[in-house]
This record gives C-alpha cells, structure tokens and sequence, in this order.
C-alpha cells in the first residue's frame, strides 16, 4: 500500500452523482405522495401514510450516505469477504427467524424494524466480487477463477431464490455483465439465458419431459464429444446442475412463492387468466401511463392512481404514477436522468486507477441497470410482472437504504482514488 | 494493471443506451402515439362495484313468507366527476331540499374527492326509475341498488329483529367483511342468523362513461366474483298464531312464549307492547327508531327473553318435582292448611284452607302452606349439613329445569331469570344468620326468584314431555335442507324420575277440572296448567298462567304474563286457553267467543 494524507470527508466526491440521486430521491418522495396521497391526510409529513415514513426514510439513507463519506474506503478493501460472510448468514438466518411479509419470506425482524437481507446482499457480493477480480493472480483464462466468480453471486442468489424472492434473483444475473467486462467469455452470458430459460420451462412443462429431454441432449452431446474428457464432464456437471435446478425451482414455486406470485409467473406463461393480479396490473398500468400524454395530468392528478386502479402503486408500480401524472417528457426525464446516472458511473469506473474500485463501479452500474430495466419494462409491459423496486424512487426503507450504501461506497472509493493506490 | 479487454470498456455502456432508447420509443408509443388508453382512461372509468347478495328469506312453519326483500336505491356521488352542477335541478329530480342537499354534499366533499359519498339513501323502486332517466345530466352521481327487509305479516317483531347499518365496533369485529355503510342483522333472527342470511358480498368491474352510465362489463366480467345469497330458513313460528295472541295482547303489557314440547319449537313469542317491524326498515328509520326508543312502555325491550318475573304460584309444580325427587315428600305427603303457615312469628296467607291429602290436591289448590313446608322440608333435608347445601341443591337441581339458567335460545340477549344460592343469603345475612324460615317465601315462588316468560313456558315442555326439554328455537333449518339445524336437537334429560313427573301432571291436570283455572277448559280438549300472581311493589300484581295441552299428547306448553291484571285467572289463563284452542282447533268454540272479545277489547294501558 502506499501513503495516505488526512483528507476531508467531502473531498474528491464526485458532487454530480449526489446530485442525481438526491433528485432521484425527492423525485420519489413526490410519486409516493401522489400514488397513495389521501385527501383525508394531506400532510406529506404525516407519519400514518406512506408518503410521511418515506421522508423518515430519506432522511435516514441521507445520514447514512453521510456515515459511509466519513468512513476510510480501505475498510471495505479489506473487509470485503468479512461483510459478505455476514450478509451469506443473515440470508441464511432468514429461514430461521424470518417473518413471511406479502408472501416473500425474506425479512428479518428486529423490533418493529424490518430488514431485507436480500436488498444488502447486492453491494456486500458487489464487494466480494471486486475483491475477487482485483486480486493479482486473476486470470479469467482459468476455469477454477470463472467459476468461483460465478459462484460468488451465485451463492447469495441461490439463498434469495430459495426465499421465494424472485425478482431479486434476477438482479444477481447483472453480475455477468460485470464478469464479462473484466474476462468472462461471451458463451457465459448464455449460462444466464439458459438458467432463465430453465426456470420458465420447468413450471410449463412437467418434470419428466424435461428431464428426459436433458437426458437425451445430454448423451447426444456426450456422444458428439466423447474424444475429449473436458467436454464430457462439462455436459455431465450441466446435466447434474440443471436437474438439480429444475427440482429447486419445482420446489420453491409450490412452497415457497404465494399464491399470488404464482400467479403472476403463471399469467406471464399464459397458463392461467382467470387471475386478477399480473394480467390486470400490467393492463392498468399501460392504461394510466398512456393516459398521460404529452405532458401529462399534472401532481396529484392521476385519476387512476387516485382509484386505485393499479396497485402496488408505490412500490412496484410506482413508474406508473410517474407516466399519468406527467406524461411523456416527465417518464423521459426521468429515464435520462437514471441513463446519465449510469453513465456517469460507467465513466467513473473507467477513471479509478485501482483495479477494486473499477469493478466495483461495474457493478454499481449492471445492478441499477438491472433493476430500471426490469421495473420500468414490466410497468410498460415489455417484462414479465416481476415485483422489485425502482432505484431511488419506490417506496421502502430497505431498498433506498440498501442503494444509498451501494451508490456512496462508490463515492468513497472515487473520492480515495487519488490517495491511495490498490 | 493491465486491461486486457479494453475492448469490452464500453459494451454495457451501449446496452444501457441501447435499452432506454427502447423505452423511451416504447413510452413515446404508448404516450403520444396510441390514443387508446389516453381513451379508455378518460371516456372510460373503471368502477369496482360491490354486489350485496340477497339476504335470505325467513319462512313460518307453514311455509308463510314472513322475512321478504324489497328493492331499494341509494344516491352516491364522487366529488371529483361532478361537473357543472346544477343543484336547483338535482334538487327537484331528487326531491331534497336545497339546504340539506348542500350539507350532505359538502360532507362529501370534506371527506374525499375522490371517494364515493351517499347523497340520498333508500329511494323506491318508482321513485329511483323515473330519477334514472335523468340521472346522466349529473355526472359523479349513480345509483345503487340495495335490498331492504319486508315484513309482510307486520308481527313477530322482536323475533324476527331488524337490519341496521353497522357500527365501528361492528366492522371491526366482522373479520374484514363489513364496509362502512353495510348492513348487518340487529335483534332477533337477523341477528343471530346473521352468517346464514347475509350471504357473500360479489365484486363486479364495470366500464363507466363520462355520464357514469354504465358501459358494459370489464373484460367479459373476467375479475368479477359473483355475489352468492344468503340461505333461506324455515322458522319454527306459526305467523298466524302469532298474529293472533297479539291481537289478544293488544292493550296490555306483557308475554307469550308458546312451545312446541316434543321439539322445543317456538311457535309463537310476543312481547307486548309490539310495533310494527315494517318501521324499522326504509327510508324513515332512522325517525322511527328514536320514537319507539322513548316510548315509556318500551315497546323495544323483548320481555320473553329479558323480562323476569317471580313466579309465584307457577312455579309450584318444579319445587314439587325436586321436593319429590330429593325425598323431602311423597305424592302422600299431608299437611292440613289453616289457611295460612304458621313458623314462629311469620304468617303466610293461603287462599284455600283445608286438609291436603296429596301433593296433586296441593297443586290443584294452589296451597301455599303446603308449598312452604315442602320447601323447608327439601332445604334442610337429612342429606344436607347445612340450610345453605340445601339452597344449592335446590338450585343445582331448577337448573336442570332450565331455571335460573339462558335455555340457550337462538335468540339474541337472553336472561338468566334468576336463583339466589347460599353464598347471596350468606352475604345478606351472614353465615349463620340464616335458615329456612328467613327464606321460606322461595317456596310459593315470591322474593329473591325470577323466571322468564321464555323459562316458565319450557319447564311446563318439560313437564309435558315427564322428564326432558329441548333447547328453544325459532328456526329449524335451511329452507331447501332436509336436516334439521344441529343446534335445534340439543335434548337435555332432566334428572328426576318420570313417575314425579306424571304426579305432577295429575295436579296440573286438577286445576283446569276443578282447580283455580277452570277458565282455562276447552271444550273437547284438556289442558293442564297452573296460574300464578307474581308481586309487584309498584302497583298491581302480575297474572301469570303456565300450561299445556291435549294433556295426552302435549302439542302446545305455553306461557302468559300479563302485567298489572291480577290474578292468573283473570286474563293470563284466559289468553293461554284462546292461544292454545286457536293452535289446536284453527277456530274458537262458541261458547268461548265472549271470551276472545273480552281478551281482544280490554286495555290495562293507561
Ligand atoms: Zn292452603
């Protein structure tokens, strides 16, 4: 390591990305306020409504943000693994102690304080994972290295899976694109397309179809390759591994997901439409953001969030409240503003001279990403009706927290960047 | 460090682009583009609209329609679509008056904007169609239709209860089913088959326009839930009885309970004064409701179930039976009355004097010398350590004649009636400060002893049927079930010998022949019963008959109270014979008419 001045708290932070999310942030404030605002209880303040508790939410994430600028950034070179340990138990103590919470059994109680292991589990991985690449021996070239990268996210999104949280699963497969990035050959991203694709087919299809039909790609291809001993243990670990996965999700759709979110998976395969939720929601949700127009039906306006017409609406759905309220240029700003965000981030990551932090930059971005394109996409009814938050903006303390943290260890490490050479 | 794939710097950057550009066309599509949803949005209002099912019907058991629905419409607006109001037109559509329209519309709009508010509540079927035609010149407002209860008989009102908008406390409790506005059983039937009656509530989607005039269904009415009715059920009452000891009640403040023995079947239970329970239902309510509140003859209190009275006399044959049963007498057991009993300084008149050879002649003649001694006799019985095991014995043993105890009616508010114990007189008079001469007035019925009209009436069931009861009920089953309502088959043996029983039931019989109640023969019919006079410190005694009849094969047990008349034989004998000939026969003999129109024409109400 190498020499380190007294420095500042705010000292080389990059005030453009706090500008953005604080934007995002009151962004947010006003779409809650307006997506369950009651006219019996206007104040924005009051504690009773949603819209109140999400500016005691703010607040925290602003001191937390706050915390995080007055932290030494080698805290979480160093521990990296130490954190994501702690994040793998408490995902696991989740099965233990958890309490069901619509219908996801992923929160852990302490109090009345409820918190979302899954949501930390994001920038912990992102941590681990940096850690990971940054070491010196790297060599993606290694199938040892690829596959351990692979299991380092694959492991808490596993944990998450289990717990019957879907849409935060899917999060996780951002991380490819950060392993791609720094070495991970193409034909990986096909891993993720596949295991999509074998969750899906799994709850189509009954079991045997499609373990026999694994079965038989698998000796066709056993067949084709069986010069080569590399290649026939692959097919058989793939073959191992997808049985085992078609299983776990078998499993997880009839114990662990809830009615409703079966539903919802089922609605999207079109197996079952006699539902109200997903096929309703997304129909509601197109209707109240293209009802908004050019420019859309001003605050507090939206009659469709007003009859609750969309539910969810302050979580999940909370584009919507966005698109009715003002209308094109208002949903395009907002894109613009989450795309320069991530922009500006991707430019961050290209800037650090410590191999750690451009990682973990990659991440930071894949992850929002991920979330803005699953979210925005289902509201606009181009993705399947996955409920995960839209960064910043939703409604929830765990997933603004869990952001605010992901967002400024980001700053710390940029604002270090000149200090310290990893 | 090296990069070694620079040329992936800049992928995700071109995907991230690359996708919000995609959004950005696809919003531009939905938005600017396709006018559709800007459409359905604005011409087109989606309304969840609760479907209340059809609360069930009560039939009588005869198969009388006695519990109807009848059609009602209610006025909602939703602040936020009225446009252009026109009040002075609403007003004389609605026919409301200006100054009320803007109070309830003002409340509205204080409320919620956005949220549907009644305006006017239950508008006719007549009325709300020729408002619906013009209904459209006023969009925010709609109607919605609700059913109301109708009482075709116009009797029986406090069996059969009444509907009222639920409470707080009502919504509370309901588990999530009740909505602000909702109506819920109170009272009588309504009440207690509440679940049975009410049904599911249905959801259904509909498109509504500008005019909120409705569109058709959302989707082939896909996310509707259809609403499913509440069960019809079969009462135990006989409406025309019922109708009939009104009109004998009519004028006088009191009870009748009149059971059918072998099955504990309520056919007929009036409260007197009555009112019609077509008042409490419809547009004036409300207005009713307070008047019959305030009337000082409470015409709400249900006198049957609440009501308790002592005794007296009519309680003579249970101390008989639980004398008998404990061994404190025999049916030979004499005693020869002077006309009153005499313990120490106390005094108890009797109206007859003379020998009494048996305890059936003690019936007959009503003694209360006889009654006295049997009681002091029981209570401080060999068996018992003390007078205070006794009390209980005696006690413990009414109990099982549905005394002192609810009989368990499906009924709402049942009263206990009620017995005092060992521990109330310990209290009064302290442990030793007791015997069965301070107490000796339980055994002619009068003090610390009440019963009411309901319990007097089952215990002559219980007599009637030598040694059992069934738990009283107004409503046997489901109309389209076969079985009977398992609640309505709960037997309770009671656990004294039946031949104490039919010694019992020669003394009722004495009475009726050549006792204090030969008012009481019909002609080709015998009953057997018992009058009684229960004290009233604050003015003219209570006259109380208890009976049943045919006396071979009881088919009606039957109590009557009526307040401030008397003796028992002066009008709650005569009343229970008309009720009980009306039951039997259809039709009052001849000779006897003199009699209904005594019963029907006297007033005891000042
Ligand atoms: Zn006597």
């Amino acid at each position: 390591m190498s020499y380190q001045t007294i420095r500042k708290p705010n000292q080389g932070v990059d005030w453009m990305l706090i500008i953005l999310y604080i934007t995002l942030m009151l962004i947010g404030w006003m779409a809650v306020f307006a997506a369950t605002y009651d006219d019996t209880q206007p104040s924005i303040f009051d504690l009773d409504k949603s819209y109140g508790r999400q500016f005691l939410w703010i607040l925290g994430s602003l001191l937390l943000g706050g915390a995080i600028l007055l932290t030494d950034s080698k805290f979480y070179t160093t521990f990296a693994y130490g954190l994501y340990v702690l994040v793998l138990l408490m995902l696991a103590a989740v099965f233990v102690i958890g309490t069901a919470k619509h219908g996801d059994k992923n929160w852990i109680a302490i109090g009345s304080f409820q918190l979302q292991p899954s949501e930390f589990a994001k920038f912990a991985t992102n941590l681990a994972l940096a850690k990971f690449l940054s070491g010196l021996t790297i060599n993606m070239k290694d199938l040892k290295t690829r596959f351990i990268a692979l299991g380092l996210f694959g492991l808490p999104a596993l944990l998450v899976l289990l717990q019957g949280d879907a849409g935060s699963t899917l999060v996780f497969l951002a991380f490819f694109l950060v392993l791609f990035r720094f070495g991970l050959p193409g034909s990986y991203l096909l891993l993720g397309v596949y295991v999509i694709a074998l969750s899906v087919l799994s709850l189509v299809f009954d079991k045997l179809y499609i373990v026999t039909a694994l079965i038989l790609i698998s000796v066709l291809l056993i067949y084709l390759g069986r010069r080569s001993r590399t290649q026939v243990f692959i097919v058989v670990a793939a073959f191992l591994f997808s049985i085992g996965y078609v299983f776990t999700t078998g499993y997880v759709f009839d114990k662990v997901l809830e009615k409703h979110q079966q539903d919802r998976v089922k609605v999207l395969l079109g197996q079952k439409v006699d539902v109200k939720d997903a096929d309703y929601n997304v129909r509601q949700s197109k209707i109240a953001i293209g009802s908004g127009g050019l420019w859309g039906k001003g605050f507090l306006k939206g009659t469709l969030t007003k009859y609750n017409f969309v539910p969810e609406q302050s979580t999940d759905f909370i584009f919507c409240t966005i698109g009715e309220e003002y209308g094109f240029w208002g949903s395009t700003l907002l894109l613009l503003l989450y795309l320069t965000l991530m922009l500006r981030i991707l430019f961050i990551a290209n800037r650090q001279r410590s191999r750690f932090s451009t990682v973990y930059a990659y991440g930071v971005a894949a992850i929002i990403f991920f979330h803005v394109l699953i979210n925005v996409g289902m509201t606009i009814g181009l993705m399947p009706v996955i409920g995960i938050p839209l960064p910043f903006i939703s409604y929830g303390g765990s997933s603004l927290w869990s952001f605010t943290i992901l967002l400024f260890i980001l700053i710390k490490l940029d604002g270090d960047r000149l200090a310290i050479l990893r | 460090m090296t990069d070694l794939y620079q040329s992936r710097r800049n992928v995700l950057q071109y995907v991230i682009i690359g996708v919000i550009v995609i959004f950005i066309v696809r919003l531009f599509f939905l938005q600017i583009v396709n006018k559709d949803y800007q459409q359905l949005a604005k011409s087109n209002v989606l309304r969840e609209v609760t479907v209340f099912p059809a609360r069930g019907l009560v039939f009588d058991r005869n198969g009388k329609l006695i519990i109807d629905n009848q059609k009602e419409y209610d006025l909602w607006v939703v602040p936020n679509q009225v446009k252009d109001l026109d009040t002075a037109g609403f007003c004389e559509l609605v026919g409301m008056s200006d100054t009320s329209f803007r109070r309830t519309f003002d409340k509205a709009v204080k409320y919620s904007r956005f949220k549907p508010s009644l305006i006017a509540k239950g508008l006719s079927v007549d009325k709300y169609a020729s408002i619906q035609e013009e209904l459209y010149l006023f969009p925010g407002f709609y109607g919605q239709v609700r059913t109301v209860r109708a009482y075709p008989f116009k009797s029986a009102a406090h069996v059969l209860g009444y509907i009222s908008e639920v409470n707080q406390k009502q919504i509370e409790r309901g588990g999530g089913y009740y909505k602000s506005g909702d109506y819920i059983g109170t009272g009588g039937i309504e009440q207690s088959y509440e679940k049975e009656l009410r049904g599911i509530k249905g959801t259904r989607f509909v498109l509504v326009d500008v005019h909120n005039r409705e569109q058709g269904s959302f989707n082939d009415g896909r996310f509707d839930t259809a609403a499913v009715p509440g069960s019809n059920m079969v009462s135990s009452l006989d409406i025309e009885l019922q109708g009939y000891g009104e009109k004998l009640m009519k004028g006088k403040i009191g009870s009748v309970v009149a059971i059918e023995p072998k099955t504990g079947e309520i056919l007929s239970m009036i409260s007197s004064p009555t009112y019609d329970p077509d008042l409490l239902t419809g547009q004036d309510r409300a207005k009713n409701f307070k008047v019959l509140l305030n009337d000082s003859l409470k015409p709400l209190f249900v006198r049957p179930l609440k009501a308790a009275y002592p005794p007296g006399s009519t309680y003579k044959p249970s101390l008989a039976l639980v004398g008998l049963q404990e061994g404190a007498i025999d049916y030979n057991t004499t005693y020869p009355c002077p006309g009153a009993y005499y313990v120490g300084p106390l005094r108890v008149g009797c109206h007859h004097s003379g020998f009494v050879p048996n305890v059936a002649v003690a019936i007959q003649f009503s003694c209360n010398s006889y009654f006295c001694n049997t009681f002091r006799r029981l209570v401080d019985d060999k068996p018992f350590k003390t007078v205070g095991e006794g009390v209980d014995y005696w006690k413990k043993m009414m109990a099982t004649l549905g005394l002192g105890v609810k009989t368990g009616i499906d009924l709402p508010n049942e009263g206990y009636g009620y017995l005092p114990d060992s521990k109330y007189y310990n209290k009064i008079y302290g442990p030793k400060g007791w015997n069965s001469v301070t107490i000796v007035s339980l055994g002619i019925g009068q003090g610390e002893i009440g019963e009411t009209p309901l319990q007097m009436a089952n215990v002559m069931a219980a007599i009637a049927n030598n040694g059992y009861w069934y738990t009283p009920h107004v409503i046997r089953k489901v109309a389209d079930s076969d079985s009977l309502l398992k609640q309505t088959i709960v037997k309770h043996e009671v656990p004294i010998d039946s031949s104490y029983f039919r010694m019992v039931r020669e003394g009722l019989e004495r009475v009726v022949e050549a006792g204090t109640a030969t008012v009481a023969q019909i002609p080709g019919t015998k009953v057997a019963g018992k009058t009684g006079t229960a004290q009233n410190p604050h003015g003219e005694d209570h006259s109380i008959f208890v009976a049943y009849a045919p006396v071979d094969d009881p088919k009606i047990a039957i109590a009557v109270v009526v307040e401030n008349s008397g003796f028992g034989s002066r009008f709650a004998a005569p009343i229970a014979s008309l009720m009980i000939e009306k039951y039997l026969n259809d039709t009052i003999s001849a000779p006897r008419k003199y009699l209904e129109e005594r019963m029907m024409t006297s007033t005891l109400i000042q």
